[in-house]
């Protein structure tokens, strides 16, 4: 533990107030944050998108841009007021004493400048390197974040390195001058979950080695819980809570934390267990309602929250908590136990819904000028899947693996280059675009992005009569009208929306809408690609509900596109781990995620950020897939690869329903 | 990036070859005809005369015929003989082109020290006076007529105020300088001649400005606009958080890679500055490429207007491909 | 609450520039359809006595050479330069669009081709090349508008085929695909629409474009036959005239107010599609 105690805070945050000006109104991004971080400090921020997480951060570092404003209180960086700094003293302080990491480091990086003059400019302005000492400094600090051949690195450019190595960049530059603080402002949100394990561990490390306090900011409970002892959780621009994290995943005593915690599916969950959603939106920021700012949505809530407006109480010994229902120190209930689930055991058919056999799609690259090869993208490298009627397969796996492009592939968006594909019988491999028309109503497709799936400029009742009149499924335009609305009442809209355009609505509706197209054909088949990874964990668990409701209701089939191992654990019945174009293991969902046998799933189920898992660190990132490797795809990064991985494991089945591509199922354990 | 250079050699190349049977084709095919035109009425209504010039002229052999006639001419540097002046129209250009390579260059100059300032300048002082001033600036440039801009030039300043010289690339008395370049202000200071390098610099100062007129116009939005999205971007908010000066922001990080759009446009305003020059040329009495193209115009003279369009195509294709290269330094992106 | 700045001088600063714009278009169109019943003398009625008479009450902006009513002449001067700037970016963007659609949708070969034949019209400099076409064909209005769409339908080209593109990767296209929509309903409701916007905004900014170039050739001498009152030709015929300067001068500004009118509402028609700058 690191001591707090007598020692002057890093960082005091009073009353802090941050404003956006609009035509409207004044929009209230944060209004009365108050927290402070001791030296060595590890402090989370966790909230929903506009809780007000990220302006506290540019806030503290006076890096808001018009028509952003500070309008009070203060922040003290060892006991120096920052919102009093001159700009020359604020130019010294930045990136030198405090420094900061952003979301998204493949914007963060400037494409024109060579990573060494990007990791040393800063230590050269604040005069604490000489231009050949900077040098020697940026390539260790480029060793000691994990960034292999450092000297090489040093003198590329940007665009020759995956997210993961630029995240590796954007921490060196911020630690450069041995700032005494760091803020990091969802600095993994960006990666994928086994790079996500490894930036993480590097900041940990960091506080380790250097003491440097951190303020971690992030979406994600389970991020913080796996780094920061303490967290403070923003609603609405207040601070709802503060504790330590370990207390607020267990026994959270803000409404919103509650929901928040109990929102996001776990892998240790039980079985079937249902996702707690509440209702409803944020309040609005610029005319805030007078009681407590998640009286509307709040289960809990009793009288006097609707006009007072409580304040930041201590319902514990060090913790904090803005809510009239456990002032007294009572903690809030459990979620309800879902009733046993279901059982989902699909009838057992001699023939699947969707089959495919050896599906291979390569895409070739446009040759680099006359002289060049053209190249090959290996993007589905030969995947057989079998899907029941009734079933819900989820495929999990990294950007990069392949799986987007095998949900284009068996709805036909694009053909297959090898390999054979049967929906319901019929052979759909080599159809012509004009005959699979027909066979369109029958599979339906939700995706990922919900501003980028619905057609600007046709209202949310013209998207979903659309498919109801191409389709000649309804006699009139009276009649497409009943059916949209029925369609919307289906997925939780309001009729009176039907009118509308999609940029009125949020994201977790615009899915929804996105969903009821999908259904409007009454298909057998729901293909979700990523269906719930753009949207706030709240939402998200909206979103799930809605669909494992829609699949009893409707028997639909469901292939589900997904990263979050425990999305998919919540949702699927059986699940196929892809890597490299292939799928590596392959079980029930249940079991695939207790019990992972191919060392990749074992990593994978690892480095999911949920406090007390034993982790194992995967090093190195996914290999091209414009040359495929021989032998095992995983075996480079494998920590158990032997000789014997130089020959490619088949998919083989271990045991009654689960099969493994590895030479050593089991053999690698946490 | 020795592959880049040479893909980008060959596609130049194979674009002039496709421009000069363009150029062939429409000198070829075009319904209005340049024998008619040129010998005058009585003649053309002599069957046998017409016979006997197209003969002449080579034009009664099949096209293909004629292209290779065309190619090979070309290979050698005949672009043909002037029907107005009756002289090889490579010899006219090689007499004309010096004063617009002139007016030119110092305009593109003008235009690129002038635009891309103002034009940071109004990015990074966004809504404020120098933003206005800019707009005001780059709208007017890209909205005057070039000819009409030049008129008006021509009649405060040297017809009402009398502060600039007349019309021409020098005062009607003086003697040119002598020199082997023909560019007035390197021949006179070669010369030592600074009395003649003053004459022919104050002579370029107006027509300069009229030719820079729409490129610095064009160059103050694109290099705004470039830089707004530039200063924008998540890496100037990174230069912030590491306590760099606005300077160095604004120079280093913003500044390089608003760049990219910039050196298109500008690339391509070299190559219009030449065509531009048509209009300011024939306002200005300035003996140049672009008047030359205007009498050439006016009397149907085949072969010229081909000669330059092909000789305009040429430098186009040249400053494009140079555009291109530079891309590679501006961007390492593109290197591959 | 403090603002940053007030709200009718935000709006001003945003909108305003888009309102002139319309107005200076709107004055310009009627000027033209109603030149014959507005204009104080017949636009080719000479006045040899009075013969390059200054400004005065009887002709407001003067007389020419010839005698001829400058203010006459150039509110006529709007039909011919109006009409060719609109023939010319109309006709041009409905060429050039089909064939960056066309280019788009086929891919492969069909567009290799069409956009290799768009760069390399796009090689030349479009008044040269527009110059020796015209010359080619003759002096003549026809004639010019003519050369002028041999070289305008290229851009129209090659940005109606990166919005197609662009369109054609969309989610909601897809999404449309896999719903089993016709590919013909898949591009008249789902791409067309949502490339109309920056079209839109091109063919307003090259209105002034258009204008401007074919003011150009006719002061070269190529777009109008004589005693047709045009702009261009009309500032040509006053360019030795210095003395008489608002022989000139007039016809210019003519110009000059049309193509500032037509890149105001370019400029705003861009703001006002644009859900960035719309939003806040």
């Amino acid at each position: 533990m690191h001591g707090t105690g007598l020692l002057t805070p890093v960082l005091e945050v009073e009353d802090l107030r941050t404003v956006f000006l609009t035509d409207a109104g004044a929009v209230r991004a944060v209004d009365g944050v108050s927290f402070s971080v001791g030296p060595g400090e590890m402090l989370g921020i966790v909230g929903e998108s506009g809780s007000g997480k990220s302006v506290t951060a540019l806030s503290l570092m006076r890096l808001l841009e018009e028509p952003a404003r500070i309008i009070g209180g203060s922040v003290r960086f060892q006991g120096q007021d920052v919102l009093a700094m001159t700009a020359d003293q604020l130019r010294a302080w930045r990136g030198d004493r405090a420094a900061m990491v952003f979301q998204d480091p493949m914007t963060g990086l400037n494409p024109v400048v060579r990573i060494l003059r990007q990791v040393t400019e800063h230590m050269i302005s604040h005069g604490r390197q000489t231009p050949a000492s900077a040098r020697i400094r940026a390539v260790e600090l480029l060793r000691r974040m994990g960034v292999a051949a450092p000297e090489r690195a040093a003198a590329s450019f940007p665009h020759e390195f995956s997210g993961g190595m630029r995240q590796r960049v954007m921490l060196a530059i911020g630690v450069a001058n041995d700032p005494v603080l760091l803020i990091a402002d969802e600095p993994t949100t960006a990666l994928d979950v086994t790079i996500q394990a490894q930036i993480l561990d590097l900041l940990r490390g960091l506080n380790q080695d250097f003491g440097t306090a951190i303020v971690l900011i992030s979406h994600d409970l389970g991020v913080i819980g796996t780094v920061c002892r303490r967290v403070a959780v923003m609603y609405a621009g207040e601070i709802v809570e503060e504790a330590e994290t370990a207390a607020v995943l267990t026994d959270p005593r803000h409404p919103y934390a509650w929901a928040l915690v109990n929102a996001v599916p776990r892998l240790d969950s039980p079985a079937g267990a249902r996702l707690v959603s509440i209702e409803g939106g944020p309040p609005n920021a610029i005319d805030p309602p007078p009681g407590c700012r998640f009286f509307a949505r709040c289960p809990f809530r009793i009288a006097r929250c609707e006009h007072d407006h409580p304040p930041l109480m201590e319902v514990a010994p060090g913790r904090r908590a803005r809510c009239w229902v456990t002032a007294d120190g009572q903690p809030l209930p459990p979620p309800p136990i879902a009733a046993a689930a279901a059982a989902r055991t699909p009838a057992p058919e001699d023939r699947p819904l969707l089959e495919a056999t050896g599906l291979v799609k390569h895409f070739p690259l446009p040759r680099s000028g006359v002289f060049g090869k053209p190249g090959t993208v290996h993007a589905v490298n030969g995947v057989d899947l079998r899907l029941r009627r009734g079933e819900a397969l989820g495929i999990v796996g990294e950007s990069g693996c392949g799986k987007s492009t095998l949900a284009r592939l068996v709805t036909r968006l694009h053909a297959p280059t090898a390999g054979t594909l049967r929906f319901d019988g019929q052979d759909i491999t080599r159809l012509s675009a004009a005959e699979m028309r027909p066979l369109r109503p029958r599979m339906g497709m939700v995706f990922q992005d919900p501003y980028a799936s619905l057609n600007p400029r046709m209202t949310v009742g013209e998207a979903l009569a659309e498919p109801l009149l191409a389709h000649g499924r309804v006699a009139s335009r009276a009649a497409a009208r009943d059916r949209v609305l029925d369609l919307m009442a289906t997925v939780g809209l309001k009729p009176e929306w039907a009118a509308r355009f999609p940029h009125e609505f949020s994201g977790g509706q615009r899915q929804r809408v996105s969903i009821a197209r999908s259904l409007a054909l009454e298909p057998d088949l729901v293909v979700a690609d990523e269906p719930v990874s753009a949207l706030d964990v709240n939402v998200q668990a909206q979103v799930l509900n809605l669909m494992l409701d829609l699949r009893e209701r409707l028997g639909l089939s469901y292939l589900f596109i997904a990263h979050d191992l425990a999305v998919v654990r919540a949702f699927c019945d059986r699940v196929s781990v892809m890597y490299l174009g292939r799928f590596v293991e392959e079980g029930p969902a249940l079991d695939v995620f207790a019990q992972p046998l191919h060392p990749y799933t074992v990593a994978l189920t690892s480095a999911v950020p949920e406090p007390g898992r034993e982790r194992v660190v995967l090093g190195g990132e996914p290999p091209s897939t414009l040359v495929l490797p021989t032998g095992c795809a995983f075996r480079g990064r494998c920590p158990v690869a032997r000789a014997a991985c130089e020959a490619p494991p088949p998919l083989a089945e271990v045991a009654p329903g689960r099969r493994v591509a590895c030479h050593f199922p089991g053999s690698f354990r946490p | 990036m020795p592959r880049y250079i040479a893909t980008r050699l060959l596609s130049a190349l194979a674009m002039a070859l496709l421009a000069s049977l363009v150029v062939f084709l429409i000198s070829a095919l075009v319904p209005g005809d340049p024998v008619l035109a040129q010998m005058g009425d009585i003649a053309a209504s002599n069957p046998a005369t017409v016979l006997e010039w197209r003969a002449k002229w080579g034009l009664d052999l099949p096209l293909w015929e004629r292209y290779g006639i065309f190619l090979r001419g070309l290979a050698q540097g005949d672009l043909g003989i002037s029907i107005a002046t009756r002289r090889p129209v490579l010899d006219d250009i090689v007499q004309y082109a010096p004063a617009t390579v002139e007016l030119a260059t110092i305009a593109f100059v003008l235009a690129i020290g002038v635009g891309i300032p103002l034009g940071i300048a109004a990015a990074v002082w966004r809504d404020t006076w120098v933003d206005s001033l800019a707009r005001v600036v780059s709208l007017l440039g890209v909205s005057a007529p070039t000819f009409w801009l030049a008129f008006i030039m021509l009649a405060i300043f040297y017809g009402w105020l009398g502060w600039a010289p007349g019309p021409g690339r020098m005062d009607p008395i003086a003697f040119p300088p002598e020199g082997p370049t023909g560019l007035f202000l390197l021949d006179a200071a070669l010369a030592r001649d600074w009395e003649a390098w003053w004459d022919a610099a104050t002579h370029l100062v107006l027509p300069a400005i009229v030719l820079a007129a729409a490129t610095i116009g064009l160059i103050t939005r694109t290099t705004r606009a470039a830089m707004l999205d530039s200063l924008g971007q998540d890496y100037v908010r990174v230069a912030r958080a590491k306590g760099l000066r606005a300077r160095v922001i604004v120079l280093r990080h913003a500044l390089p890679n608003a760049l990219v759009p910039v050196v298109t446009l500008g690339g391509l305003a070299y190559a219009n500055l030449l065509a531009g020059a048509v209009m300011t040329e024939t306002v200005f009495s300035w003996p140049g490429l672009g008047r030359y193209t205007f009498r050439s115009a006016a009397a149907l003279d085949f072969p010229a207007i081909m000669g330059i369009t092909l000789l305009v195509s040429a430098a186009y294709l040249l400053v494009n491909l140079l555009v291109d290269l530079s891309y590679a330094a501006l961007d390492p992106r593109v290197r591959r | 609450m403090p603002i940053a700045r007030p709200r009718w001088r935000r709006r001003l600063q945003r909108y305003g520039p888009a309102w002139a714009g319309t107005a200076i278009v709107v004055t310009w169109l009627l000027i033209a359809l109603f030149a014959p019943w507005i204009v104080p003398y017949p636009p080719d009625a000479q006045d040899i006595v009075n013969r390059l008479a200054p400004p005065s009450a009887t002709h407001w902006l003067g007389t020419d050479v010839l005698g001829r009513d400058v203010f006459s002449r150039l509110l006529y001067g709007a039909r011919l330069s109006l009409t060719a700037g609109f023939t010319v970016v109309l006709v041009g963007a409905a060429i050039g669009v089909t064939i960056g659609i066309v280019a788009a949708w086929s891919r492969g070969v069909v567009d290799e081709a069409l956009m290799r034949f768009t760069d390399l019209v796009l090689c030349f400099p479009p008044i040269i090349l527009a110059l020796a076409i015209a010359a080619a064909l003759g002096i003549g209005t026809t004639n010019t508008i003519l050369a002028m769409l041999v070289v305008w339908w290229p851009k129209f080209a090659r940005l109606a085929r990166a919005l197609a593109l662009v369109q054609r990767s969309q989610e909601y296209v897809e999404a449309a695909t896999v719903l089993g929509l016709a590919p013909i309903r898949i591009l008249g409701r789902h791409i067309l629409p949502n490339t109309l916007g920056p079209l839109a905004v091109l063919v307003t900014l090259d209105l002034g474009n258009a204008i401007l170039t074919f003011a150009g050739l006719s002061f070269l001498g190529l777009g109008v036959v004589p005693p047709t009152p045009e702009w261009g030709s009309m500032v040509a015929e006053g360019r030795e005239l210095v003395e008489q300067w608002w022989v000139a001068a007039f016809p210019g500004l003519a110009i000059l107010t049309v193509v500032v009118g037509f890149n105001f509402l370019g400029d705003g028609l861009r703001d006002w599609l644009d859900p960035k700058t719309r939003l806040r």
